[in-house]
């Protein structure tokens, strides 16, 4: 018998399903459960839930129009951000949010309503989306905007591919003084003292994000690198555009072993004494500055074949001041160990009627899978719900139901707009029969 | 460089249609379907083609129309340097046997249409002063081989073709490429297992440029099927009668 052909999201754990890939989206997505686009949500966002067919975008990537008057760009789905970057940085214009890594699709954008280090000032993806071109569940192809099919439109948003398939969409995007990035970084000696650089430095820096040990204990819990960032003038930058990075691969999958508490404590800890004790500042490449884990192709492979998965929660951390450090002592006291943890202040809420951010500090902690990590993703979910904050859905892997459905109080009226446009629920996931309860 | 291509739209004529505009060539598209062809040069255009890429509508099945299309890319081109065929018909053996009428048809496009079209675009640039026929044909070709009887056979008439029309008319200034893909992750293939050393339609679209600005006789891509082949075409019958590849 053939093997049973299997998919994954980024962290590596298979489920069975194939794709359907083709140049003609709208074709290979009829009548299927889901689209996904280049897999970089971590857990079960973009997996079927039987073992069935998926459509994939990745083929579907013509860029069709754009207007350098007004920035704005109609591109099919599959379009990917890194090509975008290649194409429209040089040309003195950007993609007005830049998620972690660059091999994500425009539809895999508008899908999770994205977020990148400028939260703070520009918000998700979707407030610079202007239209989207929708294949619903009963066949019909519908242009939503803000003023067409505008329910539809914002639960779209941030909607997971629950709503429809995503085919093509206008964004506007955002003028640059030059393609290079003036970036400054510092030390930051713990937690409670990261919040507060963020907030400080947000009113002056449109890029802010903080990279933390989550291992380090007492006083530094939390210690970190925060990194703040701008558009170079074009008098500050090199003449040349930046040229596209060349990457290393981690050519295969490594032995459960190699990433244990010690390890993870030496990467840190020398991550964390590599950067000098002074503020460091100067011009960076803008892929080292938004995508810098890209520069290692496949590096997700370091967790060998058990997989891994991401904790990222936002925690309204203004109503509640020491949430943050809260989550992380919850964290070390159910013995999670991960490295490289994300800290990040979000701005506004967005339009996405299930949409991730809301206005606090967004904490992210890579995990490996494997035997103890339901009860620490428990622990860290009951401090989200104590504290009032939610999970991002892209990625997650491990929440339950439970859990998910007292975090997210917008869910009934998702749920509604949902039911309107696809009342049997032909449109599904493995993470939506996971969390929202979807039959199969 | 001006180039007109046959099957720009999709696959691998789409990846190195991108090559060749992300480096500012002037590009003339042919294809089936008008709207696809229009999108596709606005993609084109956004990637960096010389402004504007045209296009026309070329149906391997219409041979009627091959000169007046040939003649509207040399048009508005304003000369014509290389003339790239990526379009053809692909059909598993399975698929094939069960079908005749797709079998006929796919005989028909990948090999008569397409020598017809190619001895038009051969005209065209002996008529100008010469030029490179860039068409891809296929490793399927090189032997004839179980899972791919009749497309194979298709594939090792048009690679004939195309040595001859390479030593015929080299002396006039004709450079003849012919490209031989092995497997590549193409929506042609979308349904089948790749084997080991499938190619990406970017890495395959890369060689393909170098050999038409070089002129390369036979290209295979990726360049490891080029060792595969010469293994299989040195297999002994008995042998080659037992596996599946
Ligand atoms: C290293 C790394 C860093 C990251 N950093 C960030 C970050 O900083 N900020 C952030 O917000 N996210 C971040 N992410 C998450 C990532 O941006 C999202 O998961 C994004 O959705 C992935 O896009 P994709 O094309 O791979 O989509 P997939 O992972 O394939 O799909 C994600 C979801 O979108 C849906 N979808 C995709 N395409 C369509 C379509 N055409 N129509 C309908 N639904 C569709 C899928 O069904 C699925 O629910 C990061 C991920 C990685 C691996």
């Amino acid at each position: 018998m053939a093997k049973q052909p299997m998919l994954s999201g980024w962290g590596m754990i298979g489920r069975p399903g194939r794709e359907l890939r083709s140049e003609d989206l709208a074709a290979v997505a009829a009548g299927v459960s889901l689209t996904r686009g280049l897999g970089r949500s971590y857990g079960d966002s973009s997996l079927p839930a039987n073992g069935g067919a998926v459509a994939a975008s990745p083929l579907a990537d013509r860029i069709l129009g754009f207007d350098p008057e007004s920035g704005r760009l109609r591109a099919e789905a599959g379009v990917a951000l890194g090509d975008l970057n290649r194409l429209f940085w040089p040309r003195g214009w950007s993609s007005p949010v830049l998620p972690g890594t660059q091999h994500v699709t425009l539809g895999g954008m508008v899908a999770a309503d994205v977020h990148g280090k400028n939260h703070h000032v520009d918000g998700t993806f979707g407030r610079h989306v202007r239209k989207l071109r929708v294949l619903l569940a009963n066949g019909r192809v519908v242009e939503c905007s803000r003023e067409e099919e505008s329910e539809l439109f914002r639960a779209t948003l941030g909607g997971m591919g629950l709503t429809g398939h995503i085919l093509e969409l206008e964004v506007d995007l955002q003028p640059i003084p030059s393609p290079w990035i003036w970036s400054e970084s510092e030390r930051i000696a713990g937690v409670d003292e990261f919040v507060a650089a963020l907030r400080a430095a947000a009113s002056d820096w449109p890029f802010t994000v903080g990279w933390f040990d989550a291992l380090a204990t007492g006083e530094k819990l939390g210690r970190g690198i925060l990194m703040k960032g701008r558009w170079a003038t074009a008098e500050e930058a090199p003449a040349a555009a930046p040229a596209p990075k060349r990457r290393l691969a981690v050519p295969f999958h490594f032995p459960g072993w190699t990433l244990n508490r010690l390890s993870i404590w030496l990467f840190n800890t020398l991550y964390f004494h590599k950067h000098p004790r002074r503020p460091r500042a100067g011009i960076v490449h803008p892929e080292t500055f938004f995508h810098p884990l890209d520069a290692i192709r496949h590096w997700n492979r370091i967790y060998g074949r058990r997989g891994f998965t991401q904790h990222q929660c936002v925690l309204p951390e203004h109503e509640n001041p020491g949430a943050a450090r809260r989550l992380l002592e919850d964290l070390t006291g159910a013995g999670g160990a991960s490295f490289l943890c994300v800290i990040k202040d979000c701005g506004e809420e967005g339009e996405g009627v299930l949409s991730f951010p809301q206005p606090g500090i967004s904490i992210a902690i890579d995990l490996p899978a494997g035997g103890g990590i339901q009860p620490v993703i428990d622990t860290l979910n009951r401090r989200v719900r104590a504290e009032g904050g939610r999970i991002y859905l892209a990625k997650d892997t491990f929440t339950r139901a439970e859990d998910f459905r007292a975090m997210e109080t917008r869910l009934a009226a998702f749920e509604e707009i949902r039911r309107r446009y696809d009342p049997q629920r032909t449109l599904h996931s493995a993470q939506s029969v996971r969390l929202l309860g979807d039959a199969v | 460089m001006n180039v007109a291509i046959l099957g720009a739209t999709r696959g691998m004529g789409r990846a190195v249609a991108r090559r060749l505009a992300e480096r500012g060539d002037a590009l003339f598209l042919l294809g089936r379907d008008r709207e696809e062809l229009s999108r596709s040069a606005v993609d084109l255009e956004q990637r960096g083609a010389a402004l504007p890429v045209g296009s026309a509508v070329c149906d391997l099945e219409r041979p009627a129309g091959f000169v007046t299309a040939l003649a509207q890319a040399e048009e508005r081109l304003a000369g014509l340097d290389a003339v790239v065929v990526t379009a053809a018909q692909f059909a598993t053996q399975e698929a094939l046997e069960a079908n005749a009428e797709r079998t006929r048809r796919l005989l028909d496009v990948n090999f008569a249409r397409t020598v017809e079209f190619c001895e038009r675009a051969r005209e065209r640039l002996l008529a100008g002063g010469g030029g490179t026929l860039c068409v891809f044909s296929s490793v399927a070709g090189d032997r004839g081989r179980r899972p791919v009887v009749l497309y194979g056979a298709s594939k090792a008439g048009l690679t004939a073709y195309l040595e001859g029309v390479d030593h015929k008319f080299h002396g006039e200034g004709l450079r003849v490429v012919c490209v031989k893909p092995g497997f590549v992750k193409t929506s042609m293939t979308a349904g089948l297992t790749p084997p080991p050393f499938a190619g990406e339609p970017d890495a395959v679209a890369r060689r393909v440029v170098r050999a038409i600005d070089r002129g390369t006789p036979v290209v295979y891509a990726p360049a490891i099927w080029r060792w595969i082949l010469l293994l299989i075409r040195l297999l002994p019958r008995a042998v080659m009668r037992r596996i599946g590849f």
